[in-house]
């Protein structure tokens, strides 16, 4: 199952990497979205999967899955979502305020540095 | 691990029993701790001028500092220590010495008059007092903790404080052009010189394994033929010369005249620019072995000394004839610290012949802190009084500020070198300190000693010249009231008591200068040239030495020059103006900016893709390269676990999901399938035994289609209907990430380099914690730290977004006008 | 935001409930089953978007007059709070300590200081997700 995993974390990743490639702030923020359910499942893969039963004491189970990488993982999902959330208003107002999505014409001008 | 550990709280108590914080440590920290108290105090007491509450601290500073004279005269070194970075060897050692003290009392004593002088000078209801009190606390601190601390480290570190705060009181007027360009100078140059101290500091480390000055001085012997010590001695010099203003890093100091006339005085005579000294002063038992220390401090410092006094000539504005006679002196200090370090290689009788010359550069030390202070400080006075320090426009004020008058006689008179002044007699112990150059017989000393008396008397005549010009064309000759903006009189007395105290000191040490050689001065030559006895002695009368007509014929000639100024002030054109040091530094600075800002540009343009290329591209190579360097690719199927139907599936759907993104034309359609590939993944979190990720993930997936939903609910429909046009080269970046992922992915899966710490937390949850959830146990108690911080990020994105909604940006409005 | 939708209406006022009952709950028992302040938080934030929804943010600010910014504030300081609390019993920063305590009626029970921790990361969550949702959604 982890060779079956890497591959899909792969295409996550590829995938993401394409759509943070455009030029459309939109599309970035979806490529951020897949990037960062590519790192979830790649860290979870690490950790190795299905050792064991869930990680809850009672289970009375000979094994457990390994927890800190479900405790990390906690923690990327709200951050991340805090942070998409963050590039769509990002987004948002600058399409608001500038009238485009586009990141090649949000550059900024010649000389305005 | 997470419970009340009560007795092992205590043992961690143990340390630090015996290194508490000493009383001269909150000393040399007080003013640090008073500079928080300063902003309440001002806000709450608006109509009492905040120098009030500010000057009490000096003054306390200044006596507790007092009573370790009578230690110090006795040779007694007082040592508090507490652990600061103990891992790393730095300790925060307090020490005082005669050195030290020397300098601790110069920068409360000075400071407590400059404070009361501030107060007269500065409208309290003009001015920002509450930063400028601030600003000087920060300063008075970090000075006392550059001349207290023996840890080479935390010397580093408040010398650096020093720059910082001596850049912020610069800049103090801020709104002005020529305060930030001041300020700006004197930090980059004197930043520049601290960051080589540093590495000085740090080569002084790797020969000794120590950062204690003390501790260093002990291994002198044994460093002086490392390789690293040449290089280590020049680092060191070239942050003490950045810092006193050297030639030919001087030229911040002219420009930082900027700053209020009280920050001149305090900083720049009496305190800031003698760091560089001190450090001299302190290093000479380390390096003076050497004979390149000796010649670069005499050498540097002689012609400093001349440079300074020359262009100080010229000058018409009365602080910058101030700052190139501060330079001046500071490089006639340093030439005698340099000479004066020749003194450790002889023996005991000799050496207290050429100790002579240490003796008249502490003694000198001591001098010019008061005269140049009182200086200051009229000049203070009559740009107060007057609104012009420009000579060229001033004239007979002595009628109107007879007070002044007679200050700035004493003051000029004594950096002159004219008795019964003290600075006749700090100028005659140079005069013998450059004579008995010729008596040297090493480091080729006989072939080129003979300038440095040369070259010091030619000085002097500069100096006298320069003095007579300051007091003369200020309060004698024509008064132009036309020229001047107030109408001048005589300051208010408060303004007066400091540099009346200045300048009583001045006569006082005149007549009577062996107050201060028992008490400050020889117990200061103790640090500079241990196991050295130097019987300090200064008198008036030396009977017809060479000394003595060096004197005189530096009176007669400069009183020749200064009437006969006027006619050959023209040698002055004589020097090229384009090739001048500031010229090389603004275009220097000029030029940085402008070749930073060519590469910036050409790899920062702008473009998110091109900053995105950048970053996967590194990955890619990098990573690649680490691969197949290390060998580190395997692939190991023994130990996996087994694929379901429901996997499979899964599986299928999120890859399927993924890539049909890349080519729906619609942005709903591109959310929802966002959306679908989110809940697989949480399905994948229950099939693989995470129960909490499953929960969070359905929600959070939930609330960001929401979220989204939302965000577009304002949008027009119509945008972003385009179909994403294919690229080459984003493909072939893409793919290279996913495979580099899949392949880090399979690699880190096939290698088990260490044991797993779960063991830890499944034993431990119900024991230490009490749960039964670990990943909540870890979330909320094991790894508590993570989640504190991670709630504080959560908070700081949604501060962001509500800014970014609420405040309507006033730039916006400003583009529509554009 | 106006919507009409009398189906929805109804079926929120009750699963609201439902919702927030069991986000409470599950925000308890994170300690010993799935659950905890994320979720719990992300829960009743859900709840309330759903409401939002179905009313409009105008209505549901009249229900809820909630200040979501000084909500996830004081979850910060429940949180840092907690964590700072340890220092005051001489043990290093984020110490949890817990003991079993006999209430009347409910019996023995265990307490714990992690749980206001936890109620400081629900109290944030929820801060936050709705300071998000409620931002954008009355911009303009």
């Amino acid at each position: 199952m982890e060779i079956v995993m890497a591959i899909v974390i792969g295409v996550l990743f590829m995938s993401a990497t394409y759509l943070m490639l455009s030029k459309s702030l939109l599309r970035i923020i979806i490529g951020t979205g897949l990037l960062s359910h590519g790192a979830h499942l790649l860290i979870l893969t690490m950790g190795g999967l299905k050792r064991g039963t869930v990680p809850l004491l009672g289970e009375e189970a000979s094994a457990y899955t390994d927890p800190i990488p479900q405790a990390l993982i906690l923690t990327a999902i709200v951050i991340s979502f805090g942070v998409t959330a963050f590039f769509l208003v990002l987004a948002y107002r600058a399409f608001k305020e500038l009238g485009t999505d586009n990141t090649e014409r949000l550059r900024g001008n010649e000389g305005n540095d | 691990m997470y419970r009340l550990y009560l007795g092992e709280a205590s043992s961690v108590h143990e340390i630090k029993g015996g290194h508490d914080l000493s009383l001269l440590h909150l000393a040399i920290i007080s003013p640090f701790l008073f500079a928080i108290i300063i902003p309440i105090l001002y806000k709450l007491f608006r109509q009492v001028h905040t120098g009030w509450f500010v000057l009490p601290l000096p003054i306390l500073l200044f006596s507790y500092f007092i009573s370790f004279i009578s230690s110090t005269s006795n040779q007694e070194i007082i040592t508090e220590s507490v652990p600061w970075i103990p891992a790393l060897g730095v300790d925060f050692i307090a020490k005082v010495d005669g050195l030290g003290l020397l300098f601790a009392l110069l920068i409360t004593g000075i400071g407590s008059l400059v404070v009361l002088y501030s107060i007269y000078y500065l409208s309290k209801d003009k001015e920002k007092l509450n930063t400028f009190y601030v600003y000087l606390l920060l300063f008075m601190g970090a000075m006392l903790g550059v001349v207290l601390s023996d840890n080479l480290i935390v010397l580093y570190t408040f010398w650096e404080f020093t720059s910082f705060s001596s850049f912020l009181l610069i800049g103090y007027w801020y709104d002005r052009e020529k305060s930030r360009y001041g300020a700006q100078k004197s930090m980059l140059i004197t930043v520049l010189g601290g960051l080589s101290m540093l590495g000085g500091i740090i080569l002084l480390y790797i020969m000794t394994g120590t950062f204690n000055i003390s501790e260093i001085i002990e291994q002198a012997a044994a460093i002086s033929v490392d390789p690293l010590f040449i290089p280590a001695l020049i680092c060191i010099l070239l942050g003490a010369f950045t810092k006193s203003a050297q030639f030919p890093f001087h030229i911040w100091l002219p420009d930082a005249m900027e700053a209020p006339t009280p920050v001149s005085a305090y900083l720049h005579s009496a305190t800031m620019v003698k760091a560089g000294i001190y450090l001299v002063a302190r290093m000479t038992p380390v390096f003076a072995s050497e004979g390149l220390w000796v010649w670069l401090i005499a050498g540097f410092g002689i012609v400093t000394l001349f440079w300074g006094s020359f262009n100080a000539v010229k000058q018409t504005d009365l602080k910058a004839i101030l700052a190139f006679s501060t330079i001046s002196q500071l490089g006639m200090i340093m030439s005698l610290l340099g000479l004066g370090a020749a003194a450790l290689h002889y023996d005991d009788i000799e050496s207290s012949f050429f100790g002579a010359a240490t003796t008249a550069a502490v003694f000198h030390l001591f001098n010019h802190a008061t005269f140049k202070g009182s200086l200051f400080m009229v000049a203070g006075i009559v740009d107060h009084e007057t609104g012009t320090r420009d000579i060229r426009k001033l004239g007979g004020l002595m009628n109107f500020m007879p007070i002044t008058f007679t200050l700035a006689i004493i003051g000029t008179f004594s950096m002159a070198g004219l008795p019964p002044f003290n600075g006749f007699l700090s100028k005659e112990m140079f005069f013998t300190g450059m004579v008995r150059v010729l008596e040297l017989n090493i480091f080729n000393f006989e072939t080129w000693g003979m300038l440095f008396p040369v070259i010091a008397w030619i000085a002097s005549v500069f100096t006298f010249l320069y003095s007579m010009i300051l007091v003369f064309k200020t309060f004698t000759g024509k008064y132009k009231p036309e020229q001047l903006e107030k109408k001048p009189h005589e300051a208010p007395i408060g303004m007066l008591i400091s540099p009346i105290i200045l300048a009583s000191l001045v006569i006082i040490i005149g007549f009577f200068p062996n107050i201060l050689s028992n008490t400050i001065i020889s117990p200061a030559l103790e640090s500079i040239l241990p196991n050295n006895t130097i019987d300090v002695h200064i008198s008036f009368w030396h009977g017809p030495t060479p000394e003595l007509f060096m004197t005189i014929g530096v009176i007669a000639l400069g009183i020749l020059l200064f009437l006969t100024l006027p006619k050959w002030r023209k040698v002055y054109d004589l020097f090229p103006t384009k090739l001048t040091l500031n010229r090389l530094y603004d275009g220097g600075l000029a030029f940085t900016q402008k070749a930073a800002n060519k590469i910036t540009k050409t790899y920062m343009n702008g473009s998110i893709r091109s900053y995105l290329v950048y970053i996967f591209a590194f990955f890619i190579v990098i990573l690649g390269t680490t691969l197949a360097v290390k060998n580190a690719f395997k692939l190991d199927t023994s130990n996996v676990s087994s694929i379901g139907f429901y996997e499979i599936l899964l599986a299928l759907a999120i890859m399927i999901g993924s890539i049909s993104i890349l080519f729906v034309k619609s942005r709903m359609t591109a959310i929802i399938l966002l959306g679908s590939v989110g809940y697989t993944v949480s399905l994948f979190y229950v099939l693989f035994r995470a129960p909490d990720l499953a929960l969070t993930q359905l929600v959070i997936e939930t609330i960001s289609v929401a979220l989204f939903l939302l965000c577009f609910y304002h949008l027009p429909k119509e945008l972003n209907k385009e179909r994403m046009s294919f690229k080459l080269t984003n493909a072939i970046i893409s793919i290279g990430v996913g495979a580099m992922v899949t392949l880090i992915a399979l690699s880190a899966h096939s290698n088990k380099l260490f044991d797993s710490i779960a063991e830890y937390y499944i034993e431990n949850t119900y024991t230490e914690a009490a749960g039964k959830n670990m990943v909540n146990v870890i979330l909320v108690d094991f790894r508590g730290f993570d989640t504190l911080f991670e709630i504080t990020v959560l908070t700081i994105a949604a501060l962001g977004i509500f800014a970014m909604i609420k405040l309507r940006m006033g730039g916006g409005k400003k583009n529509e006008n554009k | 935001m106006k919507t009409n939708d009398l189906i929805l209406q109804t079926t929120t006022k009750v699963v609201l409930f439902i919702i927030i009952l069991f986000s409470v709950y599950i925000f308890f028992a994170g300690h010993y089953t799935p659950g905890g302040g994320f979720v719990g938080g992300l829960l009743t934030s859900g709840a309330i978007i759903l409401l939002t929804l179905a009313f409009d943010m105008k209505t549901v600010k009249q229900i809820l007059p909630f200040n979501y910014i000084y909500m996830a504030a004081t979850g910060l300081l429940f949180a840092g709070g907690t964590a700072a609390g340890s220092l005051l019993f001489n043990v290093p920063f984020l110490t949890h300590a817990f003991g079993d305590v006999n209430i009347p009626i409910l019996g023995e029970t265990a307490l714990h200081t992690a749980t206001l921790f936890d109620l400081g990361v629900f109290l944030v969550v929820v801060g936050v997700t709705m300071t998000i949702i409620q931002t954008i959604g009355v911009d303009e």
